[in-house]
């Protein structure tokens, strides 16, 4: 007798999602099954990468990375064109980081300018980020949120402390918004749900349940993911159906291995592939669990996951 | 678990007189607020309708009106039920017939059950007297698969009751009632579905304690994989979805009562 391999076949469902608007609108989502187990169901989307740039120069970011946006980092717009007409960025992630009180404190004004033109200078989704500073975030957010209007944009982050704005900025301009807590899937349900009693659709929200980079807590991270997507898939919770977001870029390029000289460290290997297999080994790890967008930084590694997803699909 | 709604019954007196009327104001009220509440299903019951066999399809039809849910049809009256199966929309899932038993007078139901391809509660109790414990209902239960079986009926259709009796009379029958929850699951595989005229077990008891023996009851039957209870979903659903939080069947959030 033929062998017929067990399926696992889930209650619930995972919403699609579309970013962006026209023919460079991309959908996350859609599958009732736990990542890349189309042979079990439906796996209608693949998972979608967007390029990290920053309406500042990325003068952290180890030399690795920044020397491959060299002549172009020091503004978004070229950096943003950049990426999608050299490396064919499907998605871009504006990270208004120079807007933080303590690295610029850039006006919400400048930075709803800077959306603007970096909307009209390319065609593909933007993910719109603010520099993580509670406060500020919500002035930032609702400004650039106006600008961008009619363009399907992802608005974040959305957090405990300030979500109510941020999530009615979103609403009011019709985007999408990524919804973040801190590594609790309990609190991130809890999010959830405070978003959509807003008022806010929830299918329209995206769950970032906050990254972290191989070696620094990446177990927390995918342990987290999974259970977001058993729960959203097993026990059909309607309230942990949304795309999950891996913002893996800022975790990796931060870390010592990725910018530790191979002149301390030898037996660490060549320092160029070692960051580039960070990010890449990162990224995969999250797609695993549950990840179906993923912000990163360095081509090669955004390459080598694409690859990746293309063999597994 | 299924909440099925009680709430429709011809015992009320508002209920019985709006249905006397054929007033939908009153059962499309009722049978909203339930849904409202987390009733997945909504009870009918309108008693042995002798004379008016066409209530039945006129509350099928009053209350999928305005309630996207399917209908339990409780009645003993044959020619009703058929009636009300006929219209019932199944659209968000088979109709349940309120019930068959080993009581050869009730057998008729299963001919109805397999014809509509609907579910069908199966009360563990004969003609003779009351079941005295979990091994006699069990024995009653493999009765009435076996008919069911006959008829071509799938055991997914069938919720076995186990008959709950009241607290206040016969308390020893409680303990008897949760066990006998565990020992029908055991009777197929996949387990049997199980059911509970859940406040059966306060009657006769005064007003300010019937929630409370109600929900404590519907906790301990839960344990015991209890799919689904008749009662007041506003008076259960705090329970059901506490319990679900504590057997760790849905993800807990500070709102998750909200949800």
């Amino acid at each position: 007798m033929a062998f017929t391999p067990p399926k696992e076949t889930n209650t619930g469902k995972v919403y699609s999602v579309t970013m962006g608007t026209g023919d460079k609108a991309v959908t996350i989502g859609g599958e009732n099954v736990l990542p890349f187990h189309g042979f079990e169901g439906v796996v209608p989307n693949k998972p979608v990468i967007a390029f990290d740039v920053m309406d500042i120069a990325p003068v952290d970011w180890p030399d690795t990375v920044r020397e491959i946006y060299a002549g172009v980092s020091d503004d978004p717009v070229t950096w943003a064109k950049f990426c999608v007409e050299k490396f064919n960025a499907k998605a871009i992630c504006l990270r208004l980081a120079g807007t933080h009180p303590d690295n610029g404190n850039r006006s919400a004004a400048e930075a709803a300018e800077t959306v603007k033109k970096v909307l009209d200078a390319v065609s593909v989704p933007l993910i719109i980020l603010g520099s993580n500073h509670v406060e500020k975030d919500t002035e930032v957010l609702v400004k650039t949120a106006e600008v961008a209007k009619g363009r399907n944009c992802v608005i974040g982050k959305a957090q405990e402390a300030n979500y109510k704005t941020v999530a009615a900025a979103a609403m009011a301009h019709d985007h999408l918004l990524i919804a973040m807590s801190e590594l609790d899937i309990n609190l991130s349900k809890q999010l959830n749900i405070m978003i959509t009693q807003l008022g806010f659709n929830k299918e329209k929200i995206i769950i970032d349940p906050m990254c972290s980079a191989l070696g620094y807590g990446l177990e927390y991270t995918y342990t987290v993911m999974e259970r977001i997507r058993l729960a959203a898939l097993t026990q059909n919770d309607v309230t942990m159906q949304q795309p999950i977001v891996g913002d893996v870029g800022m975790y990796v390029w931060k870390i010592k291995e990725v910018s530790a000289s191979e002149d301390t460290l030898p037996m660490w290997g060549a320092l160029k592939e070692r960051g580039i297999g960070w990010e890449a080994q990162t990224a995969t790890a999250l797609l695993m669990s549950g990840a179906e967008l993923l912000i990163m930084r360095h081509p090669e590694a955004v390459a080598a996951v694409e690859a990746f997803i293309n063999e597994m699909m | 678990m299924l909440i099925i709604g009680e709430k429709l019954s011809i015992i009320a007196k508002r209920v019985r007189e709006a249905m006397m009327k054929r007033d939908k104001g009153p059962i499309q009220e009722i049978a909203k607020a339930q849904f409202a509440k987390g009733a997945g299903m909504i009870d009918a019951n309108i008693g042995p309708a002798e004379g008016v066999e066409d209530l039945m399809e006129w509350m099928v039809t009053t209350i999928q009106e305005v309630v996207p849910a399917p209908v339990c049809l409780d009645t003993t009256n044959y020619e009703a039920l058929e009636k009300g199966l006929k219209v019932h929309n199944n659209e968000w899932g088979r109709p349940l017939i309120n019930s068959t038993s080993n009581d050869p007078e009730r057998f008729p139901i299963l001919e109805l059950t397999a014809k509509y391809n609907c579910d069908v509660i199966a009360l563990t109790v004969g003609k003779g007297g009351l079941p005295a414990d979990a091994e006699e209902r069990a024995a009653i239960a493999a009765e009435l698969m076996g008919r069911a079986a006959e008829y071509g009926i799938p055991m997914e259709h069938i919720y076995l009751d186990p008959l709950v009796l009241q607290a206040a009379t016969t308390q020893d029958q409680a303990l008897k009632v949760v066990q006998t929850i565990k020992m029908f699951q055991d009777l197929n595989d996949p387990p049997m579905k199980t059911v509970v005229g859940l406040s059966n077990i306060s009657n006769g008891c005064p007003k300010h304690i019937r929630h409370i023996l109600n929900e404590h009851f519907l906790t301990l039957l839960m344990y015991e994989g209890l799919s689904a209870a008749i009662a007041d979903p506003a008076e259960i659903i705090t329970t059901v979805k506490t319990v679900d939080i504590l057997m760790n069947k849905t993800l807990y959030a500070h709102s998750y009562l909200e949800m």
